[in-house]
Order: structure tokens, then C-alpha cells, then sequence
């Protein structure tokens, strides 16, 4: 069943109440598949866009998904959310290569049991280590995965900054400075992990993760 | 598709009014975990921190869209002072809980102070150790490690819609994979509208952040320069 059927076939106002979605076709693990994500609240509706709107969803390409259209609905927070993401991922000037930042995040994701997210940043991480099964091991095993010494500090630190109360502390930086990860490195696997547990919570409780549609 | 029929009632019933944006003249610093941190211009922190400049901006904006927001009608200052003061505290986060029960302290004419008392109450019988819960993937039952959900005691003090937030709020930072959208519903029968739940969903997500950049920054600097090893 389509995510788009369902929502035309709506005819009360959706705007004050929850949407859910009895025949969703659900994940039934993590996986690296290329998963959809259908919203419990209503998106805000593309001709409600102001400038406001516009200019929170940074890229106007977003306003498409529900998940970007529904945090749209206070568009000076998603602005700033976006932009603070794009600079912890994407800007490497210096600092921890993607492959492990990606690496930060899916394990963020796996402890905090994100599927949806796990799944994205699991493919990131893939795609730019070119460590698939390595990848694959850590959805399927859990944090716990025996990926080698760097992957397995980068992930150590992760699950310690994801806890609550938080872990990370002496032992994390020790033992990333050991597998040769200077400040800046250890900053963005900071940020990273931390970034994710922003990121976590709105993707889990403001909507589910569903399977790609069998071609 | 089913829909949960819940209409969105007033926001009554808050003990508290919306705080002015200086809160009752405590000043805002330029950036919160530049003065969390203690971070002085050109030391080790504020060239790690101006290496990812718009991370660091717009962590700040995020704060300043939160607690100085352009449209306050869907959740109050004093409503989003009082659920960050539960997050952080939920965190065992001494800093930033003393940082923010500072500011929900001082709306009201300084009546929050009433709230401050409420919440950390609320915070000492709402913590533990996270995340837990149980997994709604079929797959991962094994993984699923149950765990107290919270009811929130000092509804008296805090009124309905804000118990219900902080009920929320232990949901989001504990066991976040129990999420449902029958915990929405609750929140939309408690005077919440969708609006107001994605800003509280932002704020409580957002505080799970900061404290983490917070914690760490301040153990990679506790650890010493890198050239010590």
C-alpha cells in the first residue's frame, strides 16, 4: 500500500489528530534498505508555505517529504537543525573522515533503536568506507560488533555519548587518541553522535519507518 | 488509516506566565556552550568549536528559535523552560540543569521558582538509565529491554497540558523506540496541537544534543592536548 493512496483517500481534516497506518509493510530489523517513512501528524500542506517555511527547509526540494514538511511547522528550528547537521556531515575541512561520521551515526541509531535512521547513515557509511559487510555486521550483531580497533573506538564512543545519563569521558578520548584520532576528529565524532540523538527522537516518534514497494 | 479523533483544547491551564526574553533580566549569553564550557577566544575548544563554524551558529539559533521564539501561541517560554529544565535534569546534567531552572526560575515575576521545585521532583522519580524499552520491530524482541514509563505527580502545580509534556518528555529521552502515535493522541487530548508537538518534540530532541556536545567538548578538554599522550 502506498503512503500517497492513503493520504488521498483521507477526507477529515487531519490537522488536529493522528494518522496511523494499519497496513503499513514493516521493517522487521535493521537493515541498509532504502526505506520509507510515513508521519503520525500532518505535514504542513505546500501552498501553507510562507518565506518563513521556505527558508527553514533550506533545500526547497525537502518541502516534499513529510518528515521535513512536517518539522516545517516551526520552520525557525528545522532551519537551524538543517544547518547544524550540514556542517557536522558535510564539511570536511579537516576532522574525521565521512566513512566514520556515518559510522557515528548508525551506531548512535542502532543503541537508540532509530530503524529508519540506521538504515540512511548505514548506507553512508558503506558507501564511503566500502565496508558493507563490516556495516551490515554492526545492524545485525549491535553495538557490540567486533569491527576492528578504530571502528570499534568510534563506535565505544558513540554508544557512551548516546547513553543516559552520558558516558563518555577519559577511557572514549584515550582510546580514540589511540587509534590516532586528533581533536578535531574527536570533536566531530562528538558531534556526530550527538547530532543523531536530536535527530533519533523526531524520526521515532513523529512517524515509523516502512519497506521500500516490491518492484 | 485510522484516525485517533482527539480535538485540540485550549492552552488553560499553565501555572506560569510567558517569561519577557531577557527572563526577568538574567542576561543570554552570546553562545550557551561557548559559556557552558568557559571557552575563552583562541583557546583549545575555540578553534576546535570555529573549525565547524555554521554547527556551531546554528546550534545557537536552535536555542535562541526555542527558548526566544518568533511565535510563542502553540507552547509558552514558561512551558519550554520548565520541559528543558526536566530534560536536562533527567540527564544528571548539573549545568545545564542549573542553567535553565535559572531562567524557568525568573518568568512569572519569579513565581517559576514553584515550577523549578515541581519539576525536580518530577526529575528524581522519572530517571534512569537509557536507552531502554521494547522494539516495536518483530525482529528485534530479543533486544527489547522493558523499562518504567513515567506518570507525572505534581499535576496541582504543573497543570495538565505540562504533566503531559514531561510524560512525553521521559518517553523521547529514555526509551525513545516506544514511541507511538497513541502517545501524540495523548498529547492532543491534553490541549496540544500538532504545531505545539513538533516545537515540544524539537526541544526535547534539541536538549539531547547540547548535552552531549556540552559533555563531550568538556571531556576532550578535561583529557589534555593531544600532544601529551
Amino acid at each position: 500500500m502506498s503512503t500517497e493512496k492513503t493520504i488521498a483517500t483521507e477526507t477529515v481534516s487531519a490537522a488536529e489528530q493522528v494518522t496511523t497506518y494499519p497496513d503499513l509493510e514493516r521493517p522487521e530489523k535493521f537493515t541498509q534498505e532504502n526505506l520509507g517513512w510515513v508521519p503520525w501528524l500532518e505535514p504542513l500542506a505546500v501552498e501553507k508555505f510562507t518565506e518563513r517555511h521556505w527558508d527553514g527547509v533550506v533545500d526547497r526540494r525537502r518541502a516534499e517529504s513529510p518528515y521535513f514538511a512536517l518539522l516545517a511547522r516551526d520552520p525557525e528550528v528545522l532551519g537551524a537543525r538543517t544547518r547544524t547537521d550540514n556542517d557536522i556531515f558535510y564539511n570536511t575541512k579537516g576532522g574525521l573522515p565521512r566513512a566514520e561520521r556515518e559510522l557515528a551515526a548508525a551506531a548512535t541509531s542502532r543503541l537508540n533503536g532509530c530503524v529508519f535512521c540506521a538504515s540512511v547513515h548505514a548506507r553512508f557509511a558503506s558507501h564511503h568506507s566500502r565496508r558493507p559487510d563490516d556495516v551490515q555486521q554492526l545492524l545485525d550483531e549491535g553495538v557490540g560488533a567486533d569491527l576492528g580497533p578504530r571502528w570499534n573506538a568510534v563506535v565505544a564512543a558513540s554508544v557512551a555519548l548516546t547513553r543516559t545519563p552520558v558516558g563518555f569521558g577519559e577511557q572514549e578520548v584515550r582510546d580514540l587518541r589511540e587509534q590516532g584520532l586528533d581533536d578535531l576528529e574527536i570533536a566531530d565524532l562528538v558531534h556526530g553522535a550527538a547530532f543523531f540523538n536530536w535527530a533519533n527522537r523526531l524520526m521515532l516518534s513523529l512517524g515509523e519507518p516502512e519497506n521500500p514497494a516490491k518492484s | 488509516m485510522t484516525p485517533l479523533t482527539t480535538p485540540a483544547g485550549p492552552a488553560t491551564d499553565v501555572r506560569t506566565d510567558p517569561g519577557s526574553p531577557g527572563y526577568g533580566g538574567i542576561v543570554e549569553p552570546a553562545d550557551v556552550v561557548d559559556h557552558l564550557l568557559g571557552v575563552r577566544p583562541g583557546d583549545r575548544l575555540d578553534q576546535i568549536r570555529a573549525a565547524r563554524p555554521e554547527a556551531r551558529a546554528n546550534a545557537q539559533k536552535a536555542y535562541e528559535a526555542l527558548f526566544h521564539p518568533v511565535d510563542d501561541s502553540q507552547i509558552s517560554v514558561a512551558e519550554r523552560l520548565a520541559v528543558a529544565t526536566f530534560v536536562v535534569g533527567l540527564h544528571g546534567s548539573e549545568d545545564l540543569r542549573d542553567y535553565y531552572a535559572t531562567r524557568l526560575a525568573a518568568v512569572g515575576g519569579g513565581s517559576g521558582y514553584v515550577v523549578v521545585g515541581a519539576v525536580d521532583e518530577e526529575v528524581a522519580r522519572a530517571r534512569g538509565n537509557g536507552p531502554y524499552g521494547i522494539y516495536r520491530e518483530p525482529g528485534l524482541a530479543p533486544e527489547s529491554r522493558p523499562g518504567p514509563s513515567f506518570e507525572a505527580a505534581a499535576e496541582a502545580v504543573l497543570g495538565g497540558r505540562l504533566s503531559a509534556a514531561l510524560e512525553h518528555a521521559q518517553l523521547l529521552v529514555l526509551r525513545p523506540r516506544e514511541a507511538t502515535p497513541e502517545a501524540l493522541d495523548r498529547l492532543l487530548t491534553k490541549g496540544w496541537s500538532t504545531t505545539g508537538i513538533v516545537t515540544l518534540s524539537q526541544l526535547v530532541a534539541f536538549l539531547a544534543f547540547q548535552v552531549r556536545v556540552v559533555h563531550g567538548l568538556r571531556q576532550l578538554a578535561a583529557a589534555g592536548s593531544e600532544g601529551a599522550r
